[in-house]
């Protein structure tokens, strides 16, 4: 059984639940435990981890029946041994997780691919394709004057970032709250937009999978030679007005530092990439004469943390494989999704949430969460500390520069992924 | 167990030793006396006529921290191993996998393959340094460190246009380096970082940023004055202002007079040494910067050699590699505001022998290396990766020690380039003794690492020998032994075991109270707390593989 150490009254620690790794917040780990600063996001997550502290005994499995765990590394050990091509995916985990997962990866040639990666893959193929100019969240917080959202609500999968970066009392430059314009979200998603005075956003209502034309727009009127000038002001492009985009258009120009936030994931059209290539194509062209910067959200998981892990150790992002100790990249053919129908065995990480593996007739190895609950057991579960709650560990924020430290806020009588990782690569001969 | 390295020709400038034939002794990783006759040798190596010198350290390597991830990431056709064909020209060596953003892995192991025992991170963003540190941590074979980047962060330009006092500055830069875990402080187009935010495009010397009312002649005189006097060995590592600009080479020689006769290092210099004369509107200043370099004894200058082929740029100069963005090739970049604290811009680049500019770039490095006097005050640099990837280094040392080898090169280039250098006159060729100095004992001695860089006894035993060829391409290619902390770690210029080296720092002391004012700074204006800011020890060295050296630092002199 775990129990809390809860010596203290509240710890600090930095909170794993969305990519703004919020270090302001704090666990009462006295019963009943509690968070300070918590936010939705936060409170779920530490009420997954701590919803088996008393009463369920989260115990390595094969096939559903209890083993030690000795037995389940064996028979995970002898699955990756047996296994020609094995799948690496979920990879919800942190840098030091990640480390070992890459030292197996490489001795099993296998393919890595992140749970969250349809939606970070557009990022990836965006920077590989043209770059961007962006900031982070620092700049956000003292700098922005204007802040557009695009196809995102920011707060579903960021709660705390207008409490944080935009309504913020004290700034470096003594600049006044940020106007923010919303683009392409339903208006009922935009109340975070409105300021503590009162102050209501500019709302562009648009449908989403229209985002690409009205990209493609808001691009076309930087040049004041194309035809789109000529028309009415009242027509539309996408369902938004040329007045409109015009609007935005000029705002952003005049803006004396605007962020442009998109989050990939919510873009589920093909060839996204380029809507977020148009996204980070108009920020390059404003940025000719006056200052403006894009920040695109993460998804979550240890996304970033993964993807820099990966690319510093291989030389490559996730969607990677390993063939005879050389690394090799394919943003298509590595995906999940590809190597589900392909590869002869599935190992599925995912720590800091109870995500649960695809179905597949492959042998499956699941490594994560104490709170997995399967529908269809894996032939080997072994149950894993909580990265940030149960031990120590480094992890990239959403803006993909800072980075913080996890904390260990209680004793747990679960292994790290870490060392269940190294166990397997060790009996692997 | 003692092991003896017997009959060596050792050239270990530091002891004044060009050549001398004589045997090291090591036990537990350090050079020793020669032992009693009654102590047991367990090893020996006949080295007789080989060249035996220090390891390597390279002062100027961008191998760890954001920039570098962030090419990699966008620059996934780097890591192709291709075989080329290999014109005169061509950045190839014998190992060289044409690769400008190694892995860490990689890195590591093509350093130690060189015979390079460490490697210093020059642009360690105080507020990526953790990733830095993660990055290095798993850099194996080498020692490792970094150079924390200030000058553009808030912090310090609020306190000099404040106009706090020198010692409360002080204070700030010896608490960067503790919470950074540094060697050294940088500064990066002084001011012009945070200017680019407040959309300024250029900063000179003596101009003002637009906010705080400060030139970067102040920031440079307040850091360089914080440098000496925290007695921090590293001199301040200054990145000038209007890199890559056509007549620049006038705010490089204003800037060696910024520190007021205080220890300056200017680094990657060629990119600061240009002239605007001829056609063209640009020419080479390399005669009036060496001229003033031998001139200026507090300054230091490692080159920052371009070479032909493709490469990448990462540098903090988010203002310049906006601006150089579009020269993109291929046609992509990324540019970063950071944290209040820096930026960065990552572009990669193709330099090309028959491109005017950059077959004059190549010549102005190589005449500042030849016209500078003193091989203690000069570095060999490429600014890996930004004038070439570092495994390029046999290839440039080729070029410094062979004249012949270096004017058929020449004569390959642009030919209006080749009116515009004198390159062909200058006759010097660069001795053993000199590429010791230069790669060896001078860079341990500017950086402050007392037992490193020579063969002295006490001193750490990293080792690397030669065969003497004269292709000095092919002999510093390949070693026939390097030795790291006394183990054999390479063979023939291949790893035959895998270690991972220490991280060196200085820790000068400091007022503690600098941290009540920090703390209502970053709790007011940050994203994160003061104390996750910091990097612990335990951070770098928990894995059980990493550990931490703090270096002495020199008296203080307030």
């Amino acid at each position: 059984m775990k129990t809390s150490n809860d010596t203290s009254p509240a710890i600090n620690f930095s909170c794993p639940a969305c990519g703004l790794l919020c270090d302001d917040v704090a666990l009462v780990s006295t019963s009943p435990v509690r968070i300070q600063n918590g936010c939705t996001k936060s409170i779920t997550f530490f009420e997954q981890a701590y919803s088996n502290e008393y009463d369920n005994i989260a115990s390595a499995s094969l096939f559903g029946k209890a083993t030690d765990l000795n037995t389940a590394i064996k028979a995970a050990t002898k699955i990756l041994r047996g296994s020609k091509q094995p799948l690496f995916s979920g990879l919800g985990t942190e840098v030091t997780g990640m480390r070992s997962v890459m030292h197996l990866a490489e001795k099993t040639g296998a393919t890595l691919d992140h749970m969250h990666s349809e939606g970070a893959i557009l990022n990836t193929l965006t920077l590989q394709n043209g770059g961007w100019q962006n900031t982070t969240l620092t700049e956000v917080k003292n700098r922005a004057t204007l802040i557009l959202a695009i196809g995102t609500d920011i707060v579903s999968s960021h709660p705390r970032f207008f409490e944080k970066l935009v309504w913020n009392a004290d700034s470096m430059f003594d600049k006044t709250s940020p106007e923010i314009i919303y683009l392409g979200v339903p208006k009922e998603n935009t109340q975070a937009g409105i300021s503590p005075s009162g102050t209501q956003p500019l709302v562009v209502e648009a449908e989403i999978a229209k985002l690409p034309e009205i990209m493609n727009a808001l691009q076309a009127l930087m040049n004041s030679k194309n035809p789109l000038h000529k028309k009415p002001s009242t027509d539309q492009v996408g369902g938004v007005s040329i007045a409109s985009l015009l609007n935005i258009l000029e705002k952003l120009k005049a803006a004396q530092y605007a962020v442009v936030v998109w989050a990939a994931g919510n873009f589920k059209y093909a060839h996204a990439e380029l809507t977020i290539q148009s996204i980070t194509q108009l920020i390059v062209k404003i940025n000719k004469t006056s200052r403006i910067a894009g920040l695109p959200l993460n998804a979550g998981d240890g996304d970033l943390s993964v993807n820099n892990t990966s690319t510093w150790l291989s030389g490559f992002p996730t969607r990677n494989r390993f063939t005879h100790g050389k690394a090799e990249y394919d943003a298509y053919y590595f995906s999940s999704a590809e190597q589900l129908k392909s590869c002869d065995a599935l190992l599925w990480i995912s720590t800091f949430n109870a995500h649960l593996p695809p179905a597949t007739g492959v042998p499956t190895i699941v490594i994560g969460h104490p709170n997995m609950q399967f529908e269809r057991e894996p032939d080997v579960f072994i149950p894993v500390c909580i990265p940030g709650i149960d031990h120590l560990g480094a992890m990239a924020r959403m803006d993909n520069v800072v980075s913080l430290p996890l904390k260990k806020v209680r004793e747990s009588t679960l292994p790290t992924l870490s060392y269940v990782i190294t166990q397997i690569k060790d009996s692997l001969t | 167990m003692i092991t003896q390295l017997k009959n060596g020709r050792i050239y270990d400038p530091k002891h004044g030793k060009n050549g001398l034939i004589q045997d090291i002794y090591i036990r537990n990783g350090r050079i020793i006396h020669k032992p009693a006759a009654n102590e047991r040798i367990s090893q020996t190596f006949d080295l007789t006529g080989k060249v035996v010198m220090a390891g390597a350290i390279d002062m100027h390597s961008h191998i760890g921290g954001g920039k570098v991830n962030i090419a990699r990431m966008m620059l996934p056709e780097f890591q192709e191993r291709k075989s080329y064909t290999e014109p005169e020209a061509h950045i190839c060596t014998p190992g060289c996998t044409h690769n400008a953003t190694p892995s860490t892995t990689d890195a590591g192991f093509r350093y130690i393959e060189m015979g390079y025992t460490a490697a210093f991170e020059p642009a360690m963003l105080p507020i990526n340094a953790r990733q830095a540190h993660l990055e290095m941590g798993d850099t194996p074979m080498i020692d490792k460190g970094g150079y924390a980047m200030l000058g553009s962060d808030d912090y310090f330009l609020r306190m000099l246009a404040a106009k706090k006092d020198q010692k409360a500055i002080n204070d700030y830069v010896a608490w960067t380096m503790h919470a950074s875990q540094a060697i050294g402080i940088k500064v990066v187009n002084p001011g012009g970082i945070s200017a680019f935010k407040f959309n300024q495009r250029k900063l000179d010397l003596d101009e003002n940023h637009s906010y705080y009312n400060i030139s970067p002649r102040e920031i440079l005189k307040s850091l360089s004055r914080a440098v000496y006097d925290l007695g921090i060995a590293k001199p301040l590592h200054v990145h000038c202002n209007n890199l890559g600009a056509a007549g620049n080479f006038e705010t490089t020689l204003n800037t060696m007079g910024a520190s007021e006769g205080l220890p300056m290092h200017l680094t990657h210099i060629q990119f600061h040494s240009y002239g605007t004369e001829g056609d063209k509107k640009f020419s080479s200043a390399a005669a009036q910067i060496s001229e003033a370099l031998n001139k200026h004894k507090h300054i230091t200058a490692d080159v920052g050699q371009i070479l032909f082929g493709q490469t990448v740029t990462a540098s903090g100069d988010s203002m310049i590699q906006h601006l150089n963005s579009k020269h993109a090739n291929p046609k992509k970049s990324v540019i970063m505001d950071i944290e209040c604290d820096a930026g960065c811009g990552v572009v990669p680049f193709k330099y090309k022998d028959q491109n005017y500019v950059n077959a004059l770039q190549w010549a102005i490095g190589l005449e500042i290396f030849l016209s500078s006097e003193d091989p203690w005050r000069i570095f060999l640099t490429t600014d890996h990766p930004n004038g070439a990837p570092f495994t390029s280094y046999p290839h440039l040392i080729r070029l410094l020690m062979d004249k012949s080898f270096r004017n058929e090169t020449f004569a390959k280039l642009n030919l209006d380039a080749q009116s515009m250098s004198n390159l062909a006159s200058l006759d010097r060729e660069y001795s053993l003794y000199e590429i010791a100095i230069m790669t060896r004992a001078g860079a341990a001695k500017l950086i402050g690492l007392n037992d490193r860089g020579h063969l002295g006894e006490g001193s750490g035993a990293d080792i690397t020998v030669y065969t003497d060829q004269p292709d000095r391409e092919a002999m510093f290619s390949k070693p026939d032994f390097v030795f790291k902390d006394g183990e054999l770690v390479v063979i023939d210029g291949k790893v035959v075991k895998v270690t991972w080296g220490t991280t060196h720092t200085a820790k000068p002391a400091f007022d503690i109270s600098v941290e009540k004012d920090l703390k209502d700074y970053f709790d007011k204006y940050h994203t994160m707390q003061l104390d996750n800011f910091k990097i612990s020890d335990d951070e770098i060295s928990s894995d059980g593989r990493g550990s931490i050296v703090v270096h002495e630092h020199k008296s203080a002199t307030q």
